[in-house]
Order: structure tokens, then sequence, then C-alpha cells
């Protein structure tokens, strides 16, 4: 695989997955906040 | 008896007749390293070993990284196999409170944004001819994050790790000079002053959601990156151990006597690849420019995230933030503080950029994680 082909691949497969298991996991997070709210447990 | 006299001096002066011209330079940079360290109070505990190390490395004859040589038994011990940076990550994540974080959880967003500069470096390094993996190595300077950096050029390109290290270290203390300029260039005055305490509601996470964080994301991040679970598993179980409270003998081992030798091991290992002769080279001074480069492209792409979410959200989002998406914890948030302070004096920024930064250490593991395996899937590493 020639250097053009591996950097532009890493480039767009890279920022493109970190994006979006980062948003993905903001999802997640959401829906744990909403599962287990924090007025459930006063004492934190 | 005469002769046994001269030989035996001559014996005394071998380490002199054998300097290259490359050791007195590398001492000097060591005593700087010092210095900085001591005096100048720079990441005390990393320059301070890194500084020594790189100082008796290049005492010619010494062989302190031979095959019997003590650095040599130090760094095949934790640096050559990568335990030393994950040691590390268990205590960064008994350290870290994702408290800020999870209490609004869209700024994950700008933690992604903060490691683009890792691929865009990666592409530029290509261009100017460096090596596959070698391109890997200099990229992950940009994750901000001494012990990915670390972990990653070892593991794929072991030649580079003193320049990668020391420019991965050197650049995340430099991130208060580096950043504010990036940051007022790239905002309006109107943006900078916008107050997101007023505008923002978050709500607090509970107990139950802190500990299950780690759990979710070790196992989200290890499906879809299982090359790089080793350094998301050791930062989350750190952070479990921390969240359940009920391992506290643990959690205080891994902040404080772990993370203290290993830092200790890791440094001077780092040090002890500073021989003048490997390390002064053109390729070195690159890596360094590129490593710069690298941290620049992060902020850049933080702070332009954070004016995408400022515009997608009405104006409730301080662009500022978007820069302490990058890994270096503290430090990134603080510079967002104090800047939002200097345009609004009621702009208390912090906690929205702790939580950011928080964000960024996430993002610049989950980053070098997909990483590997995108290089995996593209048959570039076994």
């Amino acid at each position: 695989m020639d250097n053009v082909t591996f950097g532009l691949t890493l480039l767009v497969v890279g920022m493109g997955g970190t994006l979006a298991a980062l948003g993905l996991l903001a999802v997640m997070m959401n829906l744990l906040k909403k599962i287990f709210p924090a007025k459930e447990e006063p004492s934190n | 008896m005469f002769d046994a006299i001269v030989n035996g001096l001559s014996g005394l002066g071998a380490g002199v007749l054998h300097l290259h011209w490359s050791n007195p330079v590398m001492i000097a940079v060591g005593c700087l390293l010092l210095y900085l360290g001591i005096k100048k109070d720079v990441e005390p505990l990393l320059l301070v070993p890194i500084g020594f190390g790189a100082i008796i490395v290049n005492i010619p004859l010494a062989d302190l990284m031979g095959e019997e040589g003590f650095l040599r038994t130090i760094y095949n011990m934790g640096v050559a196999n990568e335990l030393f940076p994950l040691l590390i990550f268990i205590g960064i994540g008994a350290m870290t409170d994702f408290g800020p974080l999870l209490e609004n959880p869209k700024i994950f967003l700008l933690g992604a944004a903060g490691q683009f500069g890792i691929f865009l470096t990666i592409g530029l390094a290509l261009l100017f001819g460096f090596d596959k993996l070698d391109a890997v190595a200099i990229g992950v300077i940009g994750a901000c994050d001494g012990p990915t950096a670390i972990y990653v050029s070892s593991k794929y390109a072991p030649h580079l790790l003193a320049a990668v290290s020391v420019a991965a270290y050197s650049y995340m203390s430099l991130v208060p000079i580096i950043q504010p300029p990036i940051m007022r260039l790239l905002t309006t005055e109107k943006e900078r002053q916008i107050n997101m305490s007023e505008l923002v509601s978050t709500s607090p996470a509970s107990k139950t959601t802190k500990i299950l964080f780690p759990i979710v994301v070790t196992i989200f991040g290890g499906f879809i990156a299982p090359q790089g679970l080793p350094l998301l598993a050791t930062i989350m179980l750190g952070n479990l151990m921390k969240e359940s409270g009920v391992v506290g003998r643990l959690t205080k081992a891994t902040e404080n006597e772990i993370a203290n030798v290993v830092t200790l091991f890791l440094a001077i290992s780092i040090g002890a690849t500073m021989d003048g002769r490997a390390f002064l080279t053109t390729q070195t001074i690159m890596i360094l420019i590129f490593g710069f480069v690298a941290i620049c492209l992060d902020t850049v792409c933080g702070v332009l995230f954070g004016k995408l979410m400022c515009k997608a959200t009405g104006g409730r989002i301080n662009p500022l933030i978007g820069a302490a998406g990058i890994s270096a914890y503290p430090m990134a948030a603080r510079v967002v503080q104090k800047e939002g302070l200097k345009y609004n004096r009621f702009n208390f920024l912090l906690m929205h950029a702790v939580g950011a930064n928080t964000g960024g250490q996430v993002g610049s593991v989950m980053a070098a994680a997909i990483m590997l395996s995108v290089l995996k899937g593209m048959g570039i590493i076994p």
C-alpha cells in the first residue's frame, strides 16, 4: 500500500472512528444517567 | 613499573579519549532538563530522572545500556515490553474524576476533535518521507499523552522512543504557551465571553453511572479496537477502583507507590535512550517539529469543533473549551479557565473545560486504540 492511500485511509477511518466511538459513548452515558439518575442516591 | 603507571593512568583517561562530539552536547541537554525540572518546576517528576539518565548514558565506556548494564535491565523490564506505560495508566485512571464529563456527556465529542491532530500529523510525516510505522509513532505525540506515545513508539518504532517521548512530555508542559495564541486567533471576543454556567444545564452522574462508565468504555472500546485494549483497560481499571470505593488500598497504591516507582523507572529508561550518537540526528529535529505541529493541529481542531458545537447549540458552548479536548490534563483545562476569565471576569469555565479535558484523555486512548486496530486491519502490524 502506498503512503498516500495509507495516510488518507488512516485519516478518514481514524478521525471518523474516533468521533463515532466517542459520540456513541456520549449517547450511552446519557442513557446510563437516565436509567440510574443521581436523585436515587441523595448521599452523592 | 613506569609502564604499569602509564597503563594505569591511560585506563583513567579512557573515558575522555572515547568521547564522541555528541556526548558532551547530550550531557548539556541532560543538564538543561535537570535545570527545567529543578529550577523551573517543569514536569520535575519526569525531567529530573530523564535528564539524569541522559547524562549518565553519554559517559563513554560505562556501557549502562549494554547487555549487562543496569539501565538496559530496567528498559527491558518495562519499556521494551510496554509494561511501564500501562502501569502508569492504572494510576492515571485512579487519579482522574470523570464526573464533570459525565455531567455533560456531549462534550465527549470535543475529546474526539482534540485528537484529529494525530491523524493529520501522520499524513504530514508520510509526506516528508517517514516510514509508515515511524509516522504513526510521530503522530501519536499529538495525543498529548506521554504513556500513550511511549506505548505506541516502544511497540512499533522503538528507535524513535527517545525523541517521541521527549517531544510528548516537553510539549505537554508547554501547553500554556502553545494554546492561547491559537485560541485567540480562532475565536471572536463575543464567543470567548460566552458564560456556559448560565446557559448549560447539567445534571450530576450517580455513583452507579460512575461505576458503570469504566466498565462500558472498556467493553465497548475493546470490541471496536481490541489492539488498544491494554491502554483502555488499564486507565479504566484504575478509575473503576477509585469509583467503586471498595479497594481503597489498591487505589492508593496505584496512584502513589506504583505510579511513583514506575515513573522513576520509565523516566530514567527514556533518558537512557538519549545516547548522543543515536539521538542527535536530523530525524530527531524533524520529530520535535512534527510533535509541535501535532499539538497545534489538535488545538485548532478542538477549537473549530467547539465553534461548530457553539453554532449547533445556539451559542451555549464556549468554543474555548474545545482547546481542552486534548489529553494534557489538567493543564489544558486551566489554560481555558484563564483565557475565559480574561474576557469576562465572572466566566468560570473550569468545570466544563475539565469535562472536555477528561474527554480528551479517553479520546487520546480511544484514538490510539482505533489507529492500532486500523493498522492491524490493513496488515501493517501483526
